[in-house]
């Protein structure tokens, strides 16, 4: 099984993504650059966090159109895994691949610090390590996190099980208060129907090791190896 | 003789998206004593030097402005020439 990571100018959590891969979880990884469109026989690709392109215009709205962006909108479309973290999710409503949008977290402030996730759907390839209603600990660090759809969307993504975390507080339960961004229906991370395309604006990359403060984001990389595992025996 | 022709495209996010920072300017606004002003939308205009011969001009401004300037999930356009 094989990652690959674009790397943008201004991406920052390029490199975190890589190592939890191969330090880690201890799978193969590659580095995608952005002028380049070439997957190098990727099975999942990361669109990691930072500042594509200095965030300029809107987060994500520049980094749409690089050239690596190509080949990952047709892999997407065509069924191949691809995870958006923070930046990566933005980039994700951005170009189409999800529903909605990303706007500024309801304080203004840049919030940088460790939340509580609750995995509502454990069916996908990327939480089937976790069972229903697990509780994650999982840092974010973003000023434009608060996920925005319109009503009857927000409905659709509900119904179909699309909404993959929440945000929570440490007991598991949805409030108000554990919400860090103003997010509608506390919206941490979504998966489109297909279930291959997956966004997240909480950073499971900084959560692998125990020095960094969490383990939980392992969850996120080892479903994935379990998927991966199950298809190549499902053939 | 100018080459270039001119166009503004004013970019604001929709009605009923919330605008974080409309909401603070207009607090601050009321701090300051200027309760007459009962809210403020903010948003931002690009101002496009076009080349006077280009062909399909409206149509390329219709395009960048949905393509690139503005979301369409969340903002509306228009054009000024």
């Amino acid at each position: 099984m094989k990652f690959g990571v674009v790397t943008f100018p201004g991406s920052n959590c390029d490199y975190d993504a890589y190592s939890a891969v191969k330090h880690v979880l201890g799978e193969d990884v590659e580095f995608l650059w952005h002028k380049t469109t070439d997957l190098l026989n990727s099975d999942v690709i990361i669109l990691p966090g930072g500042f594509s392109y200095g965030d300029y215009l809107r987060s994500g709205a520049i980094a749409k159109f690089s050239p690596i962006m190509d080949s990952v909108i047709k892999f997407a479309i065509s069924g191949g895994y691809v995870c958006g973290i923070c930046n990566g999710f933005q980039v994700l409503t951005e170009s189409g691949l999800l529903p909605g949008a990303l706007i500024r977290n309801d304080h203004l402030r840049f919030s940088c610090k460790y939340v509580y996730l609750k995995v509502e759907n454990n069916q996908t390839a990327y939480t089937s390590a976790s069972k229903p209603g697990d509780v994650l600990k999982i840092p974010i660090a973003h000023g434009e996190g608060n996920y925005y759809n319109f009503e009857g969307d927000i409905k659709t993504l509900e119904d179909n099980g699309q909404i993959v975390y929440r945000y929570c507080d440490s007991e598991g339960n949805v409030t108000k208060e554990s919400n860090p961004n103003g997010s509608i229906n506390n919206i941490a991370g979504i998966i489109n129907t297909e279930g291959n395309i997956l966004g997240m604006m909480p950073h499971p990359e900084r959560a692998v090791e125990p020095i960094l403060g969490s383990v939980d984001g392992l969850k996120f990389f080892e479903s994935l190896k379990l998927a991966f595992a199950n298809l190549s025996i499902g053939g | 003789m100018s080459t270039q022709n001119k166009a503004v495209v004013y970019v604001r996010l929709k009605e009923g998206v919330l605008d974080p920072q409309g909401v603070t300017i207009h607090k601050s606004l009321q701090q300051m004593g200027y309760d007459d002003f009962v809210s403020v939308r903010s948003g931002k205009f690009f101002e496009l030097e076009i080349k006077a011969d280009a062909a399909d001009m409206d149509k390329k401004i219709e395009e960048v402005s949905s393509k690139l300037l503005s979301n369409p999930v969340i903002e509306n356009y228009t054009v000024e020439k």
